[in-house]
């Protein structure tokens, strides 16, 4: 079965620092992948690559069978990035927001205007639609980032520490909708600092550490990953 | 370049519902206006100083007015991360900057267009359709270069923290063959040459626009880059 993501030999250093080194690695279509690791370890660094933001150094990042430093713009047609930041025009409406992200993923106009309406109803904004978004709550504004991040349908969602700033009901809002029906088919990679959460969400765990994969492990047998929990502990705190 | 239009409409949109930008550009401008022509006052009667004075004392208030803005253009694009949002969509990176000399283009010229009326007044002029429309002309081919080189450096000057202190000093250099052909041309207008008075002028603004626009496009994908 194709991978979702494929990455073979890749490194990435910033200056003459290295970040990422020779990872090697391949995600299922379908899994919720999720990424642990200290503070400067190398993962949205290695999200960044995937997305296509950044290029790689070395070797080659394959979304779906394309080569992201060949042909981004194919390759951005699968991804959908949700950040901890909103990525969303406050001075645009909630569905301005969604239309105008959707035009520019080459969307039809029917298509689009019936998929906005959709996703504001999945994640509870349907009331809001043309409320301008800086007068969004932080809640609001990572439901509608939801929102946003699928409107053109994306195969590969990204999420890079989703869960900065929400409050606990708005977290557990934000899981709900991950976990819902319409979004289920994409493959999802997390970053995150909360174990937790993570632990709770995921299919497959990874450990990052100095720009290298440590840890690999599947749902149902995480038991290599308590030589890692003290290493992943500070984070906790 | 139709991603271009979508992203100079959601520019429009965005500043025309609030009007930030054009109103700070606009006072500014219709002050600088104001402010040269009372210190000219004693001039004002004597035509052939005003025809020396008034076309660069117009260009001095759409520039600078026009900085106003141009620090502006990423600032909302970087707020809440939706430049990197831009640079995930399936599209050239230069139909981001494109897009944005587009936006940048009709808030501009759209603050000229209002200030020409009290640039007539203040400086005692009498100008005819014709001239009018030739004097568009010249501020749309000047303006066009001042927005092409000011679009790339505001996007290069972003995630510096004195971004507004260096836009100035990197733009105003490379505006002087704007500037200048740009002053000459508005001068040979006010003072009722027609086109033929004014071709090399135009010429100039011309090929400096095609020049800059074509070397900013190429180049715009590095000034973004992280």
């Amino acid at each position: 079965m194709e991978s979702a993501v494929s990455i073979r030999n890749l490194s990435k250093a910033f200056g003459k620092t290295p970040v990422l080194k020779n990872l090697d690695l391949d995600l299922k279509k379908g899994e919720f992948t999720v990424i642990f690791g200290p503070n400067g370890a190398g993962k949205t660094t290695l999200l960044k690559l995937i997305a296509t933001l950044i290029e790689p150094g070395e070797g080659s990042v394959l979304i779906k069978g394309l080569d992201s430093a060949e042909e981004p713009e194919k390759a951005r047609k699968e991804i959908g990035m949700l950040s901890h930041e909103s990525y969303l025009y406050g001075d645009l409406t909630a569905e301005e927001n969604l239309l105008f992200f959707g035009q520019m993923y080459g969307l039809g106009k029917q298509e689009l205007e019936t998929r906005a309406t959709y996703l504001l109803k999945e994640v509870g904004l349907e009331t809001r639609a043309d409320e301008r978004v800086s007068t969004f709550s932080r809640g609001m504004k990572q439901r509608l980032s939801i929102a946003r991040a699928l409107i053109h349908e994306p195969s590969i969602l990204l999420l890079d520490e989703p869960y900065t700033g929400l409050d606990p009901k708005a977290s557990s809002v934000f899981e709900q909708i991950l976990k819902s029906p319409a979004f289920e088919a994409s493959s999802k990679i997390m970053v995150s600092h909360d174990l937790e959460r993570g632990f709770a969400l995921c299919d497959r765990i990874l450990v990052i550490k100095a720009g290298r994969i440590v840890y690999d492990g599947l749902k149902g047998d995480f038991s290599g990953f308590s030589e890692f929990k003290e290493e992943c502990a500070p984070l906790l705190a | 370049m139709i991603r271009s239009l979508y992203i100079a409409a959601k520019d429009l949109k965005a500043e025309f519902r609030t009007k930030q930008m054009f109103n700070s550009m606009l006072i500014f401008s219709l002050l600088v206006l104001v402010v040269f022509s009372i210190s000219f006052g004693d001039f004002l009667g004597d035509s052939s100083k005003v025809e020396k004075l008034a076309p660069g004392v117009l260009w001095v208030a759409f520039t600078f007015a026009g900085m106003l803005g141009l620090s502006r253009t990423f600032v909302m694009e970087s707020e809440n991360g939706c430049l990197e949002a831009l640079k995930l969509c399936p599209v050239d990176r230069s139909a981001i900057y494109t897009g944005k000399v587009f936006s940048n283009l009709v808030i501009v010229f759209l603050m000229e267009i209002v200030t020409i009326p009290f640039f007539i007044v203040l400086f005692n002029y009498s100008l005819d359709s014709g001239t009018l429309l030739l004097l568009g002309l010249v501020l749309l081919l000047g303006t066009l270069g001042f927005i092409i080189v000011g679009t790339l450096l505001s996007a290069l000057t972003l995630s510096t923290r004195t971004r507004e202190l260096l836009l100035p000093v990197l733009l105003l250099p490379v505006l002087l063959p704007v500037l200048i052909p740009g002053v000459e041309a508005t001068a040979g207008v006010l003072a009722g040459n027609g086109l033929s008075g004014i071709s090399s002028e135009l010429r100039l603004l011309a090929v400096y626009d095609l020049i800059f626009f074509a070397v900013s496009h190429l180049v715009f994908e590095y000034a973004i880059s992280d």
